[in-house]
């Protein structure tokens, strides 16, 4: 129960982290932050005490492997999960950069064309 | 065709990779392409209506292990809210991209877009959806900041970071779920739920599907990424993120996971409705003072999106009756698809004005009714459908909405919704005022008619604006009951896995 | 422009002699690595995705090591952005053919003998296109980002130095 709530813990430091820190690199790595920390807690909820490694091998029996296999549903996900904040990372490098290229800072709070 | 049903996904999928292939033999196929992709897939949606539910088996794997692809009223109703719209606004593309540059690029994100929003309303998976989901969303970010100017960078930064906290936050409810259940087929889930012995989990995870889903369908205390995004995003997106993205993400996955998956509740119900009342009051004010055309229809979007809130909230009580749910429900459902319908009509208007001008702010604008007549007359039109003027459709919807929220005995929501209707009514007098009737400025004098590409989706919408105001009895029978019939019995929806 | 992109390339012909020779020797360890995590994605951990983010490594230390023009040399810019959309095309064509049985990525090929190379029909093919994909995509994301970046850090400075004049 405890890792659970460190799971959390550290989900709320990457929210802090987006919310409270103003240059926009830091943004990202609290949203990367955020991802992970859901990763974790995915990774979690398939864990088994002595479990073993859920792929049928040659010397694991079939049920040897559905009574001590750790469930391996939660791991497709986060590999799925894992390649989708691949994907919005790398956008949100590219628009950080173009966003220094126009405007020459980092600091969100130089970034104010947009109002009302 | 039940067996074709996942090609609503495959095929933009695998038009947005071909085409990028394509387009380095030859820049034109491009709008070929899109054009017959969404073209085919409109005639699909269209054609889906007309099935009885079904659940198709990705790969024949049976319900629990594989992925399940859910074809019912609800799903039948956004695909083609989804391909009507997204094959209009191509259209309205081939002219009014020309003035960007990297046009295959936007149109492979434009198919990535389609494909993600299709395969939201289609599967049957909670975490199939969640992967849709982030296709639909990365590739909206993508296009808000297509432009590469200033203001387009800065929203589309904003909208990423709001996304990926509501994706966070939809990710999290999931894996709760699935920490609870077992499971992540969604009439399977809905079975599991009914049984379940730790409310507080699945409170908590309403909290976390409320402000994720809240976050994309940007009800009020979410919304602030939505007016900076929806007005910098090229005018054909703009009708698609307002129009299309923010119902199929944010509504269709509110209405599917809380009627169908989690089922009714009272509190959840009372939260929703207040939800969409103070989206409906914040947004409708903000919306008065705006001076940018797009700006303010953002504001408007977030506004309307409140009365189909207010109506989901409303149906979503247990203890109101069922007639007055339904009517709630269907109220909502119409609004939704109005909403579609003319707001895309109005953001597509906007973009063949800046077309035309140059310029969207209302200050430099003025009399277009004399120098584009069927931009204006369109425009008129959907600015007399939002506000709720009879014939249009945007009335009934309305009308439905309210005297579902009186019936039910809400006295303070439904006066709320007579008098947001008023203020809507207002901003967009405003609004007509400034562009299109008065004295023509002296620096538009030259301006002409736009062309035939992008005045055919406007005469197209309008022409469905008006049609489905008259004939809104058709709409509703063929339409909107099977949905609210399947939103509104949740053991049907657990169903559909064994009885076919 | 093109004045610039050279001058950038000029300043970066990749690193010392000793992480030059160390990554000539590692390269090959490195792709035969990815390959196989690719090729035996259905029987043993791994797969398409983790397979190809080791091969676009591979091409990563390349380029960190010899300098962009070489790892260039080995995969344009166009040749991964072509790689990248014919591995996705071809991971929906997979997807689509399984219609000829039945049913959208229905395993239509023989599955084979248990603990094969080939054997599980359709789902090595799959990590085939994954990976082809994924290392084009990585690779292309790199090489972007890095382009990019060099030219705004040389943008900048060009223009703090013309301030300073």
């Amino acid at each position: 129960m405890f890792l659970y709530f460190l799971t959390l813990v550290l989900m709320v430091m990457g929210l802090y982290c987006l919310i409270a820190k103003k240059n926009i690199v830091k943004k990202i790595i609290g949203i990367v932050i955020m991802e992970y920390s859901i990763n974790l807690f995915l990774i979690l909820i398939g864990y088994k005490k002595d479990g073993i490694a859920p792929i049928l091998l040659k010397n694991v029996s079939v049920e040897e492997l559905t009574s001590r296999g750790v469930d391996p549903l939660p791991q497709a996900l986060v590999l799925t999960s894992i390649v989708i904040g691949l994907g919005t990372l790398a956008l949100m490098v590219a628009i950080c950069l173009r966003i220094y290229e126009k405007y020459k800072t980092f600091d969100m709070s130089k970034i104010n064309k947009l109002k009302g | 065709m039940q067996g074709y049903y996942p090609l609503f996904t495959a095929i933009p999928l695998a038009a947005a990779f071909f085409n990028l292939l394509v387009c380095k033999l030859n820049q034109k196929i491009a709008d070929y392409i899109a054009f017959i992709v969404t073209a085919v897939l409109a005639v699909m949606a269209v054609k889906m209506v007309f099935l009885a539910p079904f659940v198709y088996k990705v790969g024949n794997w049976d319900p629990p292990f594989g992925i399940l692809l859910v074809s019912d009223g609800l799903s039948s109703l956004m695909l083609v809210v989804i391909n009507v719209i997204s094959f209009l606004a191509v259209i309205f593309s081939f002219k009014y991209m020309t003035t960007y540059t990297a046009k295959p690029k936007y149109y492979s994100l434009f198919m990535l877009m389609i494909a993600g929003m299709n395969g939201v309303v289609i599967t049957g998976d909670m975490f199939n959806l969640y992967v849709f989901l982030e296709i639909a969303s990365i590739a909206s970010y993508a296009l808000v900041g297509f432009g590469t100017g200033k203001r387009e960078l800065e929203a589309s930064f904003k909208y990423l970071i709001l996304g990926g906290v509501a994706s966070t936050a939809v990710l999290f409810g999931i894996a709760f779920l699935y920490s609870m259940s077992g499971t992540l087929n969604m009439p399977d889930l809905a079975a599991q739920l009914e049984v379940t012995t730790s409310p507080r989990a699945l409170a908590f995870v309403i909290a976390l599907f409320i402000m994720g889903f809240g976050l994309k369908a940007s009800a009020v205390p979410f919304h602030a990424w939505l007016p900076d995004a929806h007005p910098s995003a090229p005018a054909p997106i703009s009708a698609m993120l307002s129009g299309v993205l923010i119902k199929a993400l944010g509504m269709y996955t509110i209405m599917r996971i809380m009627f169908n998956v989690i089922g009714r509740n009272t509190l959840v119900s009372t939260l929703i409705m207040f939800l969409g009342a103070l989206s409906m009051v914040v947004a409708g004010l903000l919306a008065l003072g705006q001076t940018d055309f797009k700006r303010m229809l953002a504001y408007s979007s977030i506004s309307q999106m409140g009365y189909v809130l207010i109506g989901l909230g409303l149906a979503f009580n247990p203890e109101v009756d069922v007639l007055i749910a339904s009517l709630a429900l269907i109220g909502a459902l119409f609004h939704l698809v109005n909403h579609a319908v003319f707001k895309s009509l109005l953001f597509l208007c906007s973009g063949a004005i800046e077309y035309r001008t140059g310029t969207r702010q209302l200050d430099k604008l003025g009399g277009l009714i004399k120098k584009m007549p069927l931009t204006g007359l369109t425009c008129s039109i959907g600015s007399f459908s939002i506000a709720g003027v009879p014939p249009f459709n945007g009335f009934w919807s309305k009308l439905i909405i309210i005297l579902a929220l009186l019936r039910a005995g809400y006295w303070i929501y439904g006066s709320i919704a007579v008098v947001v209707g008023f203020i809507t009514l207002l901003y967009f007098i405003k609004l007509q005022r400034k562009a299109i009737f008065g004295a023509v400025p002296p620096a538009l004098a030259k301006v002409r008619e736009a062309p035939f590409a992008m005045v055919l989706p406007l005469v197209i919408l309008a022409a469905l604006c008006l049609v489905m105001g008259l004939a809104y009895q058709v709409v509703e029978d063929h339409l909107l009951v099977a949905a609210k019939d399947i939103l509104l019995d949740k053991t049907a929806f657990m169903n559909l896995l064994t009885g076919g | 422009m093109d004045n610039l992109e050279n001058e950038i390339r000029d300043t970066n012909k990749g690193m010392t002699s000793i992480v030059k020779t160390i990554v000539r020797y590692v390269m090959g360890i490195i792709v035969i690595f990815g390959a196989y995590i690719v090729l035996y994605g259905h029987l043993t951990p791994g797969g398409g995705f983790a397979g190809g983010v080791i091969l676009a490594s591979a091409y990563v230390i390349l380029t960190l090591a010899f300098g962009r023009e070489l790892a260039l040399g080995k995969m344009s810019n166009t040749a991964a952005s072509v790689l990248d959309n014919l591995g996705a095309l071809a991971f929906i064509v997979i997807g689509i053919l399984g219609f000829t049985a039945g049913a959208f990525f229905l395993n239509f090929l023989a599955k084979g003998e248990q603990f094969r190379l080939f054997s599980a029909g359709i789902i090595p093919l799959c990590n085939i296109a994954i990976g082809i994909k994924v290392t084009a995509s990585l690779f292309a994301i790199f090489i972007a980002l890095s382009i990019f970046g060099r030219f705004i850090y040389q943008m900048t400075d060009v223009e703090e130095s013309g301030g300073e004049e």
